[in-house]
């Protein structure tokens, strides 16, 4: 398991408004490159250096690739991350709050307690 | 010494600029109420006469990261810059630019560290709706310098509740300790309960609104006996996943005091989420 790289995915990508935009076209070709150029990135540190050990379960690229937010919410992908970037990518394509709402739905078979989003 | 002019409890909802702004067929059936209700509360901040704003908010994981988490943070900065690309993407939010009290923010970190409190700074500190929210509601001309405090109430493993109340009683204490003439208002922002990206999501009221009847009960009354032997880490879970945020509620009953009762109560309850508005006086409640 690795929440806190699925977590690193869906927080780089959402603030980039180019990225939004490549992962909602192209989810698969999206999620390769990033995890070949972008995983071992470190945030917020001077360009230069890198981590060496940080890459996807299948799983977890599977779900990506698949933006299969409701894998993502069962893998324990922080929701707030997943949410705000999927509103993004589809709010768009409906109606008011109809996305959302559609969202949630499509979440009902979880009971609580929800799968563990610490990392 | 300062003096606490008010001590503010608020929600902060990110749709009420955009909702309070809208027009015409964009305007929601429910803007008017509640800019009713808003304009009401921000009259409790404004008669207190404010000069400094300690602003408890928690980062939406903007600038504070995973790789390097900080549970209790203090800005110390002569400026924030405020909003983020995702905020005006998503909810409308204007760019901000709020002045900084570096004197009041230096005065909370070393007496906060002197009172075990180990607090992270920033020099250089991006804010976020958790703040601009109750700036945009309760003072709008955004005019005042401010301190801002983030808490972690977003990513696990969190302090414990009695942790924010015990940081809120030494705000409070330290505010009151700084050596000038200043009029100080802290302001704190969290949720009742609330859910984001789960299956209880943009309901017709809050996910529980049990839980938002009793957590008005204990604020407004500073019941923090009644609210400590209830709310731990595990039992908010079970109101809305994002419900943790209750916690910085907790931080700003500890600034009140226990046994405060609030001087003003208000709530609204939306889709989605219940909005409550609290302000206390500790000198007593200012005359026109």
């Amino acid at each position: 398991m690795s929440k806190y790289l699925v977590n690193k995915f869906l927080y780089t990508v959402d603030r980039d408004p180019d990225l939004v935009e490549r992962y909602r076209e192209d989810p698969q070709g999206t999620v390769a490159w990033w995890e070949a150029e972008r995983a071992n990135a470190v945030l917020n540190c001077h360009t230069g250096e890198a981590s060496t050990w940080l890459r996807f379960t299948d799983e977890e690229r599977d779900a990506l690739s698949g933006h299969d937010h409701v894998k993502l919410f069962e893998l324990g992908a922080h929701p707030f991350l997943t949410l705000t970037l999927f509103i993004a990518m589809f709010e768009r394509d409906h109606g008011p709050l109809e996305y959302q709402m559609a969202y949630g739905a499509r979440l009902q078979h979880f009971s609580r307690p929800y799968p563990d989003i610490a990392t | 010494m300062a003096t606490v002019v008010a001590v503010i409890a608020s929600t902060h909802h990110p749709f009420f600029y955009k909702a309070s702004t809208a027009t015409g067929e964009d305007r929601p059936p429910f803007a008017d109420e509640w800019v009713r209700k808003i304009t009401a509360f921000r009259e409790t901040l404004t008669r207190a006469k404010p000069d400094v704003l300690v602003m408890v908010g928690s980062d939406h994981f903007h600038q504070l990261w995973l790789d390097n988490m900080p549970q209790f943070l203090i800005g110390k900065a002569p400026f924030y810059d405020a909003n983020w690309y995702n905020e005006e993407r998503e909810f409308g939010m204007p760019r901000m630019l709020l002045k900084g009290d570096e004197d009041l923010s230096a005065h909370l970190l070393r007496e906060g560290l002197d009172r075990d409190f180990d607090l992270a700074f920033s020099n250089e500190l991006r804010i976020d709706h958790s703040i601009t929210c109750p700036i945009i509601t309760l003072r709008p001309e955004a005019d005042l310098p401010i301190v801002p405090i983030y808490t972690n109430i977003f990513a696990p493993p969190l302090p414990r509740p009695k942790r924010f109340v015990q940081l809120g009683e030494a705000i409070r204490e330290i505010v009151e300790s700084w050596p000038s003439h200043l009029r100080v208002a802290i302001i704190g922002t969290g949720h009742l309960s609330l859910e984001l990206g789960g299956p209880r999501q943009f309901g017709e009221h809050g996910p529980d609104p049990e839980f938002d009847r009793r957590a008005v009960e204990w604020i407004a009354t500073g019941d923090l006996d009644g609210c400590l032997s209830e709310v731990t880490l595990d039992s908010l879970h079970s109101p809305g996943n994002a419900t943790h945020g209750f916690m910085d509620f907790m931080l700003m009953m500890g600034v009140a005091g226990a046994g405060a009762k609030a001087d003003y109560v208000d709530s609204l309850d939306l889709f989605h989420t219940m909005e409550a508005y609290f302000t206390w006086y500790p000198n007593g409640v200012p005359t026109a």
